[in-house]
């Protein structure tokens, strides 16, 4: 049943995108289900219930910001034109062939994105609360979730039952729990392993279109780190700087962000954001009665910046800092992120509260930047 | 006898210090940095040992934006660093807050018991650098000592735009009115002096000597205006603008 065409340009494409296409088109091919999503609060476990494998469709490259700002205004986040670019111009074979775009109120850039999206792909928006400290949030968040399951029973002439929803938590916490256990290894003294490598292969995971093979690879990881750490020691200098990244996701800026820390002096021990450890902290109470209410209250205390207040990032820095021993502070704002932009103000404080040097870099996809950044996180690292 | 040489790489111009062994200053040389920064480094390099030192006696660090093309030296250090050690030095103080307005971007440097405690670099744009002045002072077909006289005498004009391509159009047409010279040139170089001291004023000034280091350091209006600004009297020293040389001339004698 081979009714899924690739887009038009696909000749053009370099050889990996091209394979990325290939891969996607397979997995169609043989009836497989594809969700685009942007966002850690995106319950997970409802599309492994739904048999849906959902894959994050954030854009990391300025490749397709052109694209996108035929449409959007040029001063909005780099992540949320990137996203859109690769929708616009077919390039994201994960864009193309998603059966369905879940996205969620959370950033006003991003939300008003999804509206644009909606007239490439059905698109469905989860409605998220603005903060955390209203009586009904778990009701709503709750009822947010069923909603989505209801779409895609609907959408897909599926059932899902309360055991499916039970049994993808299950393996979800399973995951998390190896992604945790191998970032700790970054807690030792000096860390087992530079953070650069780890991050490259926890980015590529998320193109792995079975969980069962995305978790053999993270143990697989955390087992040839902590091998060669056994024979050969750690390959990080006992002198290089315990560095924690902060802020909004870095992949679209890892070289400039993650790579000039570790190539001056300093070794990153640990990333709060969502392109780090944040989706793997907290399990799903999988004992609960009410699983959905259990899903709920596990997304719900994910710490973002686009909540009001957000205590819970603070609380976890704070956690971080102690876990993973760390010296210094690197924020990162992507170019026109209000909600992580203001919000440093607060890390700022708590940097000072914890003793921990701290600085923020602002930044977007280009490289025109990569000489500054060099010296101000070089500098940084000197002053440690 | 050893000898310790600071080569800083600026975006705008190049300078050397030599420090002997007793931590005297006895070189400074400064020069424009032009197309090709590997050429100026190794000019720099030739020019420091031209007084008969030996480069197998001396120790070499190379700071500033293009320190990585000086290829023989001995180690690469940040100018905010540099600029630090180099500060404490000339002003004999080691609780600082050094402001350096660089060709291309603006350094603020809290300096607490002779270390850098926190610094502000301005983000990718000129306004607030010595670049920007220097755009408006051609727009004017004047050099930046100029402007700087002139503003002395001006007043009554504001520009708006820190934008360097928005302040140059504002100048413009500013001329166009025939507004007087003076009173343009005492709008330019308040923007930027406004600019940088409201970035300063993100650190705490308190129990500190407030200095200027960089290329304007002896435009004694923007020492004044930056004074009145702060409340406090904002210091200057001739050798300031050498001052990441000299920090990077000190630190190569710490290597070992
Ligand atoms: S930073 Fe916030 S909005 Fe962005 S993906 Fe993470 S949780 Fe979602
Ligand atoms: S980085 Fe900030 S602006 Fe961009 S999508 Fe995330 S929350 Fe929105």
């Amino acid at each position: 049943m081979s009714v899924n065409e690739l887009p038009k340009k696909f000749e053009e494409f370099g050889e990996a995108r091209r394979l990325g296409f290939l891969k996607a088109k397979e997995h169609k091919d043989k009836g497989g289900r594809l969700a685009g999503i942007f966002c850690t609060f995106t319950p997970l476990e409802i599309f492994d219930a739904a048999g849906i494998v959902p894959v994050s469709l954030c854009g990391t490259s300025e490749e397709t910001i052109p694209d996108a700002e035929v449409n959007l205004p040029k001063n909005l986040c780099p992540l949320i034109k990137s996203s859109y670019g690769f929708a616009v111009s077919d390039k994201c074979p994960y864009t193309y062939f998603s059966d369905i775009i879940v996205g969620e109120t959370t950033c006003d850039g991003k939300k008003k994105m999804y509206e644009l999206l909606s007239e490439l792909k059905d698109t469905y928006i989860l409605h998220l609360p603005q903060g955390i400290d209203r009586p009904y949030v778990l009701d709503m968040w709750e009822s947010e979730i069923r909603l989505l399951k209801e779409k895609f029973e609907k959408k897909f002439g599926i059932t899902i039952t309360d055991d499916d929803v039970r049994a993808a938590c299950v393996k979800r916490n399973k995951e998390r729990l190896l992604k945790v256990k191998m970032f700790e290894l970054s807690k030792s003294i000096p860390p087992k392993n530079y953070y650069k490598g780890i991050h490259k292969v926890v980015d590529s995971l998320n193109f792995t279109f079975d969980l069962d093979e995305t978790m053999k690879n993270i143990k697989k990881m955390h087992d040839d780190i902590e091998e060669n750490y056994k024979i050969n020691g750690s390959p990080v200098k006992l002198t290089d700087k315990r560095i924690m990244i902060s802020g909004c996701p870095i992949s679209g800026v890892a070289d400039k962000t993650i790579g000039v820390v570790e190539d001056n002096g300093g070794v990153v021990v640990v990333m709060d954001s969502c392109s780090g450890i944040k989706p793997a902290r907290n399990l799903v109470d999988v004992e609960a009665p009410n699983i959905y209410r259990a899903i709920a209250e596990r997304y719900i205390k994910i710490g973002c910046a686009v909540m009001t207040p957000n205590e819970n990032r603070m609380t976890m820095i704070k956690e971080l800092v102690d876990e993973y021993k760390v010296e210094g502070i690197i924020d990162v704002v992507l170019q026109s992120c209000h909600p992580f932009s203001v919000e440093r103000y607060q890390v700022k404080k708590l940097s000072e509260d914890l003793g921990v040097p701290y600085m923020s870099i602002e930044t977007d996809y280009s490289t025109s930047d990569v000489g500054q950044l060099t010296t101000r996180i070089q500098a940084f690292i000197e002053m440690l | 006898m050893n000898n310790y040489i600071g080569i800083d790489i600026g975006s705008t111009n190049s300078k050397i210090a030599v420090l002997d062994e007793n931590e005297n200053l006895i070189k400074t040389y400064v020069s424009s940095t032009g197309f090709s920064s590997k050429d100026t480094a190794k000019k720099l390099m030739d020019e420091a040992l031209s007084s008969g030192i030996d480069r197998k006696d001396a120790k070499v660090v190379a700071t500033g934006y293009g320190r990585v093309s000086v290829d023989d030296s001995d180690k690469t250090v940040t100018e905010i660093t540099c600029h630090a050690k180099g500060a404490v030095y000339l002003f004999k103080n080691k609780n600082l807050v050094i402001i350096d307005i660089g060709g291309q971007d603006t350094k603020i440097i809290e300096v607490e018991d002779g270390n850098v405690k926190d610094f502000i670099m301005n983000d990718k744009c000129s306004a607030g650098t010595g670049r920007f002045l220097d755009v408006m002072a051609r727009t004017m077909e004047l050099d930046i000592p100029k402007l700087c006289e002139l503003a002395k005498t001006g007043g009554g004009v504001t520009i708006s735009s820190l934008c360097t391509v928005f302040a140059e159009s504002e100048i413009i047409s500013l001329i166009g009115r025939s507004e007087k010279k003076e009173n343009i040139a005492n709008a330019v170089v308040m923007s930027i002096v406004q600019k940088v001291a409201s970035q300063t004023k993100k650190v705490s000034l308190v129990g500190k000597q407030v200095c200027l280091t960089g290329g304007l350091c002896d435009m004694d209006f923007i020492l004044d205006a930056l004074s009145k600004s702060f409340g406090v009297k904002v210091v200057s020293d001739k050798n300031a603008r050498f001052a990441g040389a000299i920090g990077a001339a000190l630190y190569a004698k710490g290597l070992k």
